[in-house]
């Protein structure tokens, strides 16, 4: 089974979102309030290694372990209103559930069965895009 | 010796770690980290074909994803509930005031259980929150192409102009709900 390793991988991401407290509603109202430095450092440190990691990859031309060549897809900047309109109503989500979708799971696992509710939402929400999607503007 | 899995982890550690994950996906198989595409991976595997955006492959584009996305939830039983922090989170003094305006009694665990509880499943308060927060973050999510993971972490580590305009989005619409909605929800 060649991608169990993403099974390993996601524990250990699952682990840092929890040991981090991201996946906490008060810590996201915290920030949303900015009351505390916590998720801007969390979140700024984050973007800074992953920024830096990125440059190197497309500077040596860095392969996967396979050999292949890494592709970075971009994603279409002259598509505003989706970015824009999208990612305000995602963040509604966000500070209504305090979550974003990877801490929806790592609560479920935590042992909070209520989030079986944002959850079924959460993939309510993205089927209903899927039927909208030609009537929305991009 | 082994405190460091009970306690909660300081920004500076815990997000160089979460950053790492942009290369180690990369480097791993060629996968870029995002984690609302499990969403519609998931929407895949039973939509009808007829919907383009669930007509792919999903099992070859997304089973990683959704492997990665079964890790979470073991990582956050793992963080959550077998390693739990047994203090409540150190919040600052001013945001417990403020949401003790606002009602909320519960500072224990994660979340409070003044919202987040089946017995609120039928208020309006609780089916806005827990289900319509939801219903958003999976259509917001899609509709701007990405989520946190995406956007705020793999497109700004790109320097995409794209990801940018969508995490200003996240945050007027975090920013909207915390300041001018919940004093009218809570």
């Amino acid at each position: 089974m060649a991608h169990a390793k993403y099974v390993v991988f996601g524990i250990l991401f699952g682990f840092v979102l929890t040991k981090a407290e991201v996946i906490s509603w008060f810590r996201i109202q915290e920030m949303f309030r900015f009351q505390a430095f916590h998720m801007y450092g969390v979140i700024g440190a984050a973007i800074v290694v992953g920024m830096i990691s990125v440059q190197i990859i497309k500077r040596f031309n860095v392969k996967d372990i396979h050999g292949d060549p890494i592709t970075i897809t971009p994603k279409d900047p002259k598509q505003v209103y989706r970015y824009l309109i999208g990612g305000t109503l995602f963040g509604f989500g966000w500070a209504l559930t305090g979550a974003c979708p990877g801490p929806l799971f790592a609560l479920l696992g935590s042992g909070l069965t209520i989030m079986l509710v944002p959850i079924a939402g959460a993939l309510a929400g993205t089927y209903v895009y899927g039927l909208l999607q030609h009537k929305l503007p991009h | 010796m082994f405190d460091w899995l009970y306690q909660p982890w300081p920004w500076y550690v815990a997000g160089p770690v979460i950053g790492l994950f942009v290369p180690l996906l990369f480097i791993a198989g060629n996968k870029q980290f995002g984690i609302s595409s499990s969403l519609r991976h998931a929407c895949a595997s039973f939509a009808p074909k007829s919907i383009p955006l669930f007509n792919y492959d999903w099992k070859r584009e997304g089973l990683w994803n959704l492997l990665f996305v079964s890790g979470v939830f073991i990582g956050g039983f793992l963080g959550g509930w077998v390693f739990a922090n047994p203090e409540p989170i150190a919040l600052s003094a001013a945001t417990v005031q403020d949401l003790a305006a606002l009602g909320i009694q519960d500072f224990e665990g994660f979340l409070p259980d003044d919202i987040f509880a089946w017995g609120n499943l039928l208020t309006w308060q609780g089916l806005l929150i827990m289900l319509g927060g939801g219903f958003l973050v999976g259509f917001g999510a899609r509709y701007a192409g990405g989520c946190t993971s995406g956007h705020a972490i793999t497109g700004l580590s790109d320097l995409q102009a794209a990801s940018l305009m969508a995490v200003i989005g996240f945050f007027v619409g975090g920013l909207i709900v915390t300041h001018l909605a919940y004093p009218f929800i809570l």
